[in-house]
Order: structure tokens, then sequence, then C-alpha cells
């Protein structure tokens, strides 16, 4: 296939970048693995060298397993080459990863968020509020071990007029659905096991 | 200063509903129905204007206000019953809190409801709002905004289709006419 050969070669050239590790996931998606170290200038490269115009997107993940728990994810796109690339910088809560705003300047709120999310450090990056969560908010709720509801909730409070934060208080436990559909996980319907038997006796005979 | 005039004037001497009663009323009708006058109880001729014309605050939050805007447009026409979205809480009778209520707005929410000015009413639009819904265990959404503001309707769904809030719209104003009072509350 021309397409995988010329990712190939790509990812080859790609991979003379200082300290990086490429490799092809799903057959179509060029994977860049970055020390931290030089991303700055790792990412000039790729946007001058190789023509990766755009940032797509940067995000986050959390691996509480690994010892570097963190990872910034950025997609780029080359759109005069038709072509996407994605990189991967591992990190933890107390290393910071260089922005890249200096590259990409639409990377401050991607930065933003990734820290609002996860914690995540971006040096060099001179506007790090958070961005989507609430005025005031503490901890980084994409984390892992971040609980689901929360430590506060809100209420009016009529005497205080105004509205207030408190522990969060759940009026119904958090139910474990489960999620066996019938048409998926069950191969018998419940009452339906003497007519599911007839057909596969029925089926044999 | 009369002491009457902090409490209300009820006539004490009212005639009981029957055939004397009707006898006065029919009496005075007849007189001046020929001089171009139309006789009605007062707080049903508000009830009837404020059913009328309830003007709803815009607060679309987020997907409910789609099938909010749908019950707006030509299909269902709102404006039949002279519900005309404004942009301003003082123009505003009701609130329609259509989608998700999240911490965050939750303040935003509150001052736009005491911006309103009395008689004002809030209907619920959609799962979130009713009692958060999908987003009951999250962080960061508001279970209810019954916690924020007094609930008048709800309209359940998720979201409720443009029928749903027409019938939510149209509960409210029985409710209007049921108990709606010209004293002060």
């Amino acid at each position: 296939m021309a397409e995988n050969e010329t990712l190939t070669a790509l990812g080859e050239a790609v991979a003379a970048l200082p300290g990086a590790r490429t490799a092809i996931e799903r057959g179509a998606e060029l994977v860049l693995t970055l020390p931290r170290e030089g991303l700055v200038e790792a990412m000039r490269r790729l946007r001058d060298e190789f023509h990766f115009e755009q940032l797509m997107d940067l995000c986050g993940t959390d691996w509480p397993e690994r010892p570097l728990r963190f990872e910034v994810i950025y997609n780029l796109l080359s759109l005069s080459q038709n072509r996407r690339i994605r990189v991967v910088v591992a990190t933890d809560a107390a290393t910071p990863v260089p922005s890249i705003v200096s590259v990409w300047p639409c990377a401050t709120w991607y930065e933003r968020e990734a820290w609002d999310m996860y914690g995540i450090v971006f040096e060099g990056q001179t506007d790090l509020r958070r961005l989507l969560t609430d005025y005031g908010f503490e901890g980084h709720p994409l984390r892992k071990d971040f609980p689901l509801t929360g430590h506060v909730e809100v209420r009016y409070d009529e005497d205080r007029k105004q509205v207030v934060y408190e522990p969060v208080k759940l009026q119904q436990d958090f139910r474990n659905f489960d999620f066996l559909s019938p048409w998926e996980g069950l191969t018998t319907l419940p009452g339906d096991e003497k007519v599911h038997l007839n057909r596969i006796e029925g089926g044999k005979s | 200063m009369n002491e009457n005039t902090d409490t209300i004037a009820w006539n004490r001497e009212h005639l009981a509903p029957g055939a004397a009663q009707d006898a006065v009323v029919k009496g005075i009708t007849g007189e001046i129905e020929d001089k171009g006058f139309v006789v009605a109880n007062l707080d049903k001729v508000v009830n009837w204007a404020r059913t009328g014309s309830l003007w709803p605050m815009t607060f679309g939050l987020a997907c409910c206000a789609v099938p909010m805007i749908h019950a707006y447009m030509a299909r269902y026409d709102l404006d039949r019953f002279g519900v005309i979205p404004r942009g301003s809480p003082r123009q505003s009778d009701v609130m329609i809190v259509a989608g998700t209520l999240t911490n965050k707005m939750a303040p935003a929410l509150r001052k736009v409801y005491d911006q309103m000015s009395e008689p004002r009413w809030v209907i619920s639009m959609g799962s979130c709002a009713n009692g958060g819904g999908y987003y009951h265990y999250s962080y960061s959404v508001v279970r209810g905004c019954d916690r924020i503001v007094p609930v008048d309707v709800y309209v359940p769904g998720c979201p409720p289709t443009a029928e749903g809030l027409v019938y939510g719209i149209m509960q409210l104003q029985k409710k209007i006419r049921r108990s709606g009072t010209i004293l002060r509350g």
C-alpha cells in the first residue's frame, strides 16, 4: 500500500528528532513519542520542516499505575500534505511540560484545559488559569482518583439570600447498573429458556 | 393614618351566592351593559391577562433549548398563547430553565430569577433541570434547579418534545387561573 509506505517513510524521517520514538497504531495512525526536553524545538521542526502547520488538539490522559502518570497528546494536521500525526509526551504532576504557545498560539486554551482537568503544568504558559470548572474549584476532575460526585454541591440559602457551597450529600446512592444488553449479552431472555432450548434441540434433530 | 390602610378592606356585608345575589348582579349588569360596559371579576380579568401574556425569560442552557425553540417557531407557535421570549428578566413573567444547570451557572440563574418582577413563575424543562438527570452524580451539576429557584411546573423528558413544553405552559396557565391572586405575595 502506497499510503502506508509514505507513512512509514514519514515515521522514519521524524524519528530523527532527538529522543523520538515512532509507532504506527491501528495501521494508519502515526504516533511520535517525544521527551519533555527540547519539545518546543521539536515541535517547531515538525511545523517548519515537516509542514504540520496546524495544532488540532491538545489533551491529557491519566495512567495512575505508571510512574509518569500523565500524557500530553498533541494532534497535528498538515493540510498541505493531507497528513496527521500524534505527538505524545509523558510527565507527572510535579514536572512541567514546555508550553508550545510560541509555536502555535492557539495552544493557550488547550493548555489551560489540560491544567484544569489534570493538573498538568505548562512551563512558559503565562495564562495558566482554570478554563472550564467553577470559580474557586478545587481539584482536577479528570484525574482517575477524583471522585465522580466531587466534594461540594450548591443550593440557594433562603436566609443568607445567596447560593452556598456545601459538602456533597447524595439523596440517592450511586447505583451500579449492569450493562448486559438483551441484544448482545443475553442469548436467552429470562422466561424464554424453554423456547430457546426447543429451538436448539429442534434444529439438531 | 387610618389603621385600615395596611389591611385589606374586605366587604363584610356581601350577599351570599344565591338568588338574591344573582338578582342584584343581573340588575346592575343589565343597567350598565346598555351603556357599553362589561362587568367581570377583577381577579379573573387579571388572571386572564396574565395567562394570556406569559413572557418567558429565555434561559436555554443546553440541548433542551432546541425543543424550546421548536415550540416558539411556526409549527407550535407559542405566540398564539401570548408567549413571547424576552431577552431581559425585567420584562419576563416566567423563566423556562431549559437544560443542565451547572454549579458555575447556578448563581447567575438565581440572579436572573431575582431580577424578574413579581408575579413570576418557573418552568423546569427536561431531566437535567428537574433532578440532574443524566448528570445526577456529576461533580459539576446541580441536582435539580429547584435547589436554586422555586419551580412551578416540571416538564419531564430528555429532552421533552415541543408538545411537552407547550403542555407544560398550558399546565402553568391552569395553575395561574386556579391559584393566581391580585394580592401581593
